[in-house]
């Protein structure tokens, strides 16, 4: 059977699987559809978090990014990983306590006011926004280069998918559907990895497999390989960073932050049964994530290693063109790999300086590395149904965070206190798949700035709602005031400093414009540290939260009576 | 009030807040001391093919996060035990 065969048994199948998980799982009441009745057990709600917070981009693009940036690459292998320490230690327990179905229900009811409320649904809604509309071109990417439908078709179909399951199931339908996406996505990562790891390497373990020697019997280790590699072709030194230490610092930082403030991760630990179950959730979640995350650098010294040495010849004379290998040619036709015979010597060669005659996207390192590596056709396929599998999961959970922001958040607890739970319920739905709508019209004609709107995403989330939950949980005097101000300082901070660098000026977006040397992914850890200082001032000249609310905060502290979340 | 006293409730929390802190200091160490701001020194440490903080940055605190997440849980689990205010407690 081809690669194309093979692609559409395997999507299809997971396609009949994750729908068929859908009809058993459908939502009955508007707590089965925000928080799947809060009985998630912990190790299936840490795998359904994986799957949710693995996007196409973790899937598609990480590797092939730190593949490229050597070390610099790190700050996403710890960002991302390490909010979920500041997640199961300082967020989820306490906000199980609490009880209620979202962020903003948190924050409007700890601080006693609809304006902070409203302004945390508003939060809430775009960042989730920013981030589906990246997910639906991530699907409609897949779709267009392993099954060669056009993007608008991949898109349509993949909607199709997540409106059956996500609409009629809810988060109870989406959170055992991520289950089965994660162990697809998980099985299509490893594959590849563990076949490549054993040839360069002799060592069936990826994470040990890039420390090792090089199975060619030189005995020379892999990295230094690299780095020695690295240096001769004019690239940085793989293990080292261009990137100064306090951005490093700032944007690891930031991303830690913001993936602890994000709603739609924060969501997750509403679902599970009890408070003890929180905690642990966070912990098999980020063993699910950990797989894939310390995989991804193995995969990315791998596959640069080998790039090279497919391209530039064992020899380093580079390779002639006419002998070029098959994914050379056929990623060629994608546009994402170009070559452009400088010297006219007919032979290819890649390099980080002047002698350099190829055009390669990060993208493909993930998404070819299954054929530069030789490997079956089946392989392949699977590698198109798990970044599918990521994409579809991510945009799910996503999307139930909108429609419960707007059925749940800003109708129930705002604009209509009256309707009932069946009203209610309908409600989400039509949010649901008025969410849907708008994300395939993103995916479809993406705005130009799909990439550059994440590090909104993170930066908001962190100079926002992280601040006011960890006051909120950590200081009983903090008061609404200070919460507001605090909010509305870290945002209009971190989005002017975005918004200045990316769209009104982005010829200025160097390292010698930067205030303190901080680029605009490392900004929203000053925007926090801003939004805490202005919270405290305020305080200062406010009056302190009511006695009641410290007695709300005290009874968050302790997991007795935490019982089932409440309806309202 | 869950808790016998005033004084239990006051306590449970300050055990909670040490424990706290020192596995957030634990969780600073090793990826922003470890893998940032000390990893040019590290890096003269070879740990097989690895440089040490090459290897701290891209592998190793990853490790470690998961260890602390799991010591928490289970380092709580006894602390609500202790002071009677899990939630399966009378």
């Amino acid at each position: 059977m081809g690669i194309q065969t093979w692609t559409f048994l395997l999507v299809g199948l997971s396609f009949a699987l994750y729908i068929g998980i859908a009809i058993w799982a459908r939502a009955g009441s508007t707590k089965e559809f925000y928080i799947a009745g809060g009985g998630v057990p912990p190790v299936a709600n840490g795998m359904a978090t994986a799957a949710d917070w693995m996007s196409a981009a973790s899937f598609i693009s990480m590797a092939g990014l730190i593949s490229f940036i050597g070390y610099d690459g790190s700050v996403y292998l710890m960002g991302w990983t390490g909010g979920y320490v500041l997640l199961a230690l300082c967020l989820a327990p306490y906000l199980r306590k609490f009880g209620k179905f979202t962020v903003p229900d948190f924050i409007g009811d700890r601080y006693y006011s609809q304006t902070a409320r409203t302004v945390a649904v508003i939060c809430a809604i775009f960042v989730s926004f920013t981030y589906v509309a990246g997910q639906m071109r991530g699907v409609g990417v897949v779709f267009s280069r392993f099954l060669e439908v056009d993007i608008v078709t991949g898109v349509l179909l993949g909607m199709c998918v997540v409106f059956f399951y996500a609409v009629l199931g809810g988060m109870k339908g989406i959170t055992y559907t991520q289950v089965a996406q994660y162990c697809v996505l998980i099985f299509a990562y490893l594959v590849p990895a563990i076949f490549i790891s054993v040839m360069m390497t002799g060592n069936p373990v990826p994470q040990l497999g890039f420390g090792g020697t090089l199975a060619d019997g030189s005995g020379v280790y892999l990295m230094d390989k690299l780095n020695g590699l690295s240096t001769e072709l004019g690239f940085n030194e793989y293990t080292s960073g261009t990137k100064s230490t306090i951005d490093v610092f700032f944007i690891t930082f930031a991303l830690m932050v913001g993936t602890a403030g994000l709603p739609h991760v924060i969501v997750r630990f509403f679902t599970v049964p009890k408070v003890s179950d929180a905690r642990l959730s966070a912990g098999w979640a980020l063993v699910f994530i950990a797989i894939l995350y310390t995989t991804a650098p193995a995969i990315a010294s791998f596959a640069r290693v080998n790039m090279i040495e497919t391209i530039n010849g064992p020899e380093g004379q580079g390779v002639p063109y006419e002998q070029a290998p098959g994914w050379i040619t056929n990623w060629e036709r994608t546009g994402l790999i170009g070559w452009e015979d400088k010297n006219d010597d007919g032979r290819m060669f890649y390099a980080g300086d002047e002698r350099n005659e190829m055009a390669i996207d990060r993208d493909i390192i993930v998404m070819a590395n299954p054929e530069i590596a030789k490997l079956p056709a089946w392989v392949i396929a699977l590698v198109a149904a798990g970044g599918v599998a990521a994409a579809l999961s991510t945009s799910a959970g996503l999307l139930l965070v909108i429609s419960t922001s707007i059925s749940h958040d800003l109708l129930k607890r705002n604009l209509m206190p009256n309707i009932t739970d069946k009203q209610e319920l309908l409600y989400a739905r039509i949010a649901a798949a008025c969410g849907i709508a708008v994300a395939a019209y993103l995916g479809i004609n993406p705005p130009g700035f799909v990439a550059e709107v994440v590090a909104f995403a993170f930066g908001l989330a962190a100079s926002s709602f992280f601040p006011a939950i960890i006051l909120g949980i950590f200081y009983k005097k903090m008061n609404k005031e200070g919460a507001i101000a605090g909010m509305l300082t870290g945002i209009t901070f971190t989005a002017s400093y975005i918004v200045y660098f990316k769209f009104i000026n982005p010829a200025a977006n160097t390292p010698d414009n930067w205030w303190l040397g901080v680029s605009p992914e490392g900004i929203g850890t000053l925007g926090m540290i801003f939004n805490f200082v202005v919270a405290f001032i305020v305080l200062k000249l406010t009056k302190e939260a009511p006695d009641h609310i410290k007695e709300l905060v005290e009874s968050l502290r302790y997991p007795k009576g935490a019982g089932q979340a409440q309806d309202h | 009030m869950s808790f016998e006293t005033n004084e239990h409730a006051q306590a449970y929390w300050k055990e909670n807040l040490r424990l706290l802190i020192t596995l957030l200091v634990i969780w600073f160490t090793v990826s922003f001391g470890f893998g940032i701001l000390l990893v040019e020194q590290l890096n003269n440490i070879q740990l097989f093919g690895f440089k040490l903080g090459f290897w701290f940055a891209q592998q190793g605190s990853i490790y470690v996060f998961v260890v602390l997440i799991f010591v928490y849980v289970l380092k709580m689990r006894a602390l609500d035990r202790k002071y009677n205010v899990q939630e399966d407690a009378e």
